[in-house]
């Protein structure tokens, strides 16, 4: 587990391009790890890993639609900032 | 007993739920600003010192480590092991803490702090409004200070019960506060794992 | 209280301790409900204050009984008192901490001294909204809007916004409470089918509850920061978006109307199949409808921003989403209908508020529709249109459903029988008075009347006279149960553990509960509503 905590931090003082896709990538697994094995979402009730998936889908709900809204404004033609 | 234990553990993970959102409207707000004011996020991070930002990440998840196996202990009734695990993981909450003041003190002093007394001369050299650069410090420390809050009081948690693991209340039939508590701390943690990035390492395209 | 019976006083949830102590630290469900009944009825009643005041400034064209800022207060401190002290907790705290561990067999709920937590919270957040009120009150509307309550408002928004905020805390632990419960306290035989529909209702309010209510909390915790340490991300001086705010108010408040309403469908389909002695035409599509509301409720919430300035393509989105959700509130209307057909019905009272709900919800929700369409929207998004369809929907909905419950389960509460012909007469006055209040907003409102101003154009007086006489019918007709609940209590005919001979493991418990509620666990072998062959056995505790 520490290992795998400090491997892949250290990973981190590299990256020092724009790229937070790789950014979050990392930031997603280390958080996975951390939920399924120290949160024993692993060894959980099919009803938990449902409540966990809900809440994780409805966070991206409340980014992606949100996001439909600012990603479009530029396409009016009227600049809106 | 065990089914009162699934129970209680059901209500955590949905009040952890709850955590999510409750975060997530920051990280919508970051998404949208982040977006549209990159540059102005880009100088506002350079800010930050990503040493100390790296060390708390690195302490943070050795104390879910240490807080994990503290939940073990609980389940093989390993006592004394669990308590002294308890407390090295409230110590690396406590030195999360302390790092963050160091900082805080740090962009306080920089007048790093939005309102009236927000200065941030680097923007204008970079091209960028400093308006936009105080919406960066604003998410800054909104987000930390809720992740720092929530670390308080998940350092009270520990401390709660460490006491009442001290005094012999938890044992292989019982342990439910103790995994309840552990869950909330590797939730604290989780926040972190996201900030980190989203907040230090946007960019070093100007080399530190 | 307790009834003079000929032996020893039978044990029950009422006369288990007359202390003050014994109620404020109770952790018995039906004891939390009667608390939290006491006091949404005393929030009712603020915000219906502040509701007389509006009408009576409304009854002439000119500005005249207050000025334009306190008229501002008045329409903000309404719409705050009911939306969040009133509506949002009123089916499920009350009536939902009450019957739904009866519901399922349970001795309480899962976690009842987070409920009586719940209740500590909303009252210490009523109490930060009514202080504030009081001192002198907030004008940014109940929504909030930024930049004006963050940078230009002078008013109390800090208050009301954290009082708002505590309560949202409430909310959240009672929604859930419910869902552990109904997860995991169901007697043995007490499948997810078998399972009452009010139930399920509260079950999918629930999860709104517990997904939504966090993020209008730190909405309005951003906008408090911003007021008192000037982190401002929604000050456009900054380059902040005041959009953003609405983008984030609107992800709770949207579905928070579904909160609102579900648990009040969840009564209509208890009420309506006891009185047609039938069951429930088409249950799981009822039951999955009220599932399909509360996702497809968090799927629509910028419909509120079609003018606001948002892209005209999420506008579209938008748009399309919110035409979807009426369809399962249709799919709910259509069978409750279907279960009247061929049914044996009962005229009591909740049935009368029942068909007054289905009515006037269908109103309401097809003028919903009516705003869903974005060319409507643009003509009439802030007018009394929208006033209209709201109030169509949350008082001539979701208010007339709890005052069904209440009826219905009055008896199963008290243990007393409250007055019938009162109570029919209050119903009819409540839905003459509700229509004739609201019904002139809808044209008022198609015409051009604006939202949220205290004067108007002199031609559109008379509509707005008719409004405020039927706010006072519709007054009388909300005090007169007050009035003759409280009667019953010391006058009314004892009511039995069953006196509407309803199907439900409530029913098969005497009036009022014991404490325990029940005292043996029951087994449930029989399917939801089977008034065809209702069970015989009637555990009725000693």
């Amino acid at each position: 587990m520490v290992l795998t905590g400090v491997t892949v931090f250290a990973s981190f003082i590299e990256l020092h391009n724009w790229n937070i896709v790789v950014a979050l990538t990392i930031a997603t697994i280390k958080g996975t790890l951390v939920v399924l094995f120290f949160m024993h979402l692993f060894y959980s009730s099919k009803l938990t890993k449902v409540t966990v998936i809900t809440a994780i889908f409805f966070l991206f709900l409340l980014l992606a639609l949100s996001m439909t809204d600012y990603l479009t404004r530029s396409w009016l033609t009227n600049p809106m900032h | 007993m065990d089914q009162q234990r699934e129970t209680s553990t059901f209500g955590m993970w949905l009040f952890l739920l709850t955590e999510i959102m409750f975060f997530g409207g920051l990280f919508c707000a970051y998404l949208v600003y982040r977006a549209t004011y990159y540059q102005a996020f880009v100088e506002g991070s350079q800010a930050m010192n990503i040493w100390l930002g790296a060390t708390n990440t690195a302490v943070l998840i050795c104390s879910s480590l240490t807080m994990a196996l503290g939940v073990r202990c609980a389940q093989t009734d390993n006592r004394k092991l669990m308590v002294v695990l308890l407390i090295a993981t409230m110590l690396f909450g406590l030195a999360f803490l302390g790092i963050k003041a160091i900082e805080y003190h740090e962009h306080w002093t920089n007048h790093q702090f939005p309102g009236p007394n927000f200065s941030f001369p680097q923007a204008e050299a970079a091209g960028v409004n400093p308006q936009n650069v105080q919406i960066y410090f604003s998410l800054y420390w909104a987000m930390t200070g809720l992740h720092a809050l929530h670390m308080v009081i998940g350092v009270g948690l520990v401390l709660w019960i460490t006491i009442a693991a001290a005094r012999g209340m938890y044992s292989a039939d019982y342990y439910a506060p103790v995994e309840n508590v552990g869950l909330y701390w590797h939730f604290v943690d989780l926040v972190w794992i996201y900030l980190f990035p989203l907040l230090y390492l946007i960019s070093k395209k100007h080399g530190g | 209280m307790a009834t003079a019976v000929q032996t020893a006083e039978r044990q029950t949830y009422l006369n288990n301790g007359y202390s003050l102590k014994s109620w404020l630290l109770t952790k018995d469900h039906k004891r939390i409900a009667i608390l939290y009944l006491i006091s949404i009825t005393g929030m009712f009643f603020v915000g219906g204050f502040f509701a007389m005041l509006i009408r009576l400034e409304l009854l002439t064209p000119a500005g005249d009984l207050v000025s334009s800022d306190t008229y501002n207060k008045l329409f903000s401190m309404h719409g705050i008192a009911m939306v969040f002290f009133f509506l949002i907790p009123s089916v499920p705290a009350v009536l939902g901490n009450f019957v739904i561990p009866l519901m399922v067999g349970a001795k309480d709920l899962a976690f009842p001294r987070i409920n009586l937590l719940s209740w500590y919270l909303y009252m210490f957040g009523a109490l930060f909204a009514l202080v504030s009120m009081i001192s002198g009150g907030v004008d940014t509307g109940w929504t909030f809007y930024t930049p004006f309550s963050t940078t230009y408002s002078n008013t109390h928004v800090v208050g009301t916004a954290l009082g708002v905020f505590i309560a949202g805390f409430s909310s959240i632990f009672t929604g859930l409470n419910f869902i552990v419960t109904i997860h995991r306290m169901r007697a043995p035989g007490l499948t997810w089918t078998r399972l009452p529909l009010f139930c399920w209702s509260n079950y999918a309010a629930s999860i709104i509850m517990v997904l939504g209510t966090p993020v209008i909390a730190i909405t309005i915790l951003l906008v408090a920061l911003e007021r008192l340490l000037h982190i401002g991300v929604f000050n456009p001086a900054l380059g902040g978006d005041p959009l953003l705010f609405q983008h984030l108010f609107w992800f709770y408040s949207h579905p928070a109307v579904y909160i609102m309403i579900l648990p009040g469908m969840g009564v209509i389909s208890e009420v309506v199949t006891c009185f047609s002695r039938k069951r429930v035409f088409g249950y799981e599509f009822v039951a999955l409808a009220s599932i399909a509301i509360a996702v497809l409720g968090f799927l629509v919430w910028a419909h509120h921003m079609f003018v606001a300035g948002i892209s005209v393509y999420a506008a579209l989105v938008f748009s399309l989403l919110s035409y979807l959700v009426a369809i399962p509130s249709a799919v709910k209307v259509f069978n409750w209908t279907a279960t009247l057909f061929k049914g044996s019905i009962r005229y009591d009272t909740p049935m009368l508020y029942a068909f007054g709900f289905i009515g006037l919800f269908t109103i309401g929700g097809l003028t919903g529709v009516f705003l869903a369409s974005l060319g409507v929207d643009v003509h009439v998004t802030d007018t009394y249109f929208v006033v209209a369809h709201f109030h169509y929907v949350m008082v001539g909905g979701m208010v007339l459903a709890y005052l069904a419950g209440l009826h219905f389960w009055w008896p199963k509460m008290t243990g007393k029988l409250y007055p019938e012909g009162w109570a029919k007469l209050s119903a009819l006055l409540v839905f003459v008075g509700f229509n004739l209040t609201f019904f002139p907003q809808f044209i008022l409102g198609y015409m051009g009347m604006p939202r949220r101003y205290h004067a108007y154009p002199p031609e559109f007086q008379v509509l707005n006279v008719l409004s405020t006489a039927g706010a006072s019918v519709l007054a009388v007709g909300y005090v007169l149960p007050m009035i003759y609940f409280m009667w019953s209590l010391r006058y009314g005919e004892d009511a039995g553990p069953n006196p509407w001979n309803a199907v439900g493991l409530e029913w098969m418990t005497p009036s009022p509960p014991p404490t325990h509620n029940f005292d043996e666990t029951p087994v449930v072998t029989w399917e939801a509503y089977d008034y065809e062959h209702p069970p015989q056995e009637v555990l009725v505790g000693h």
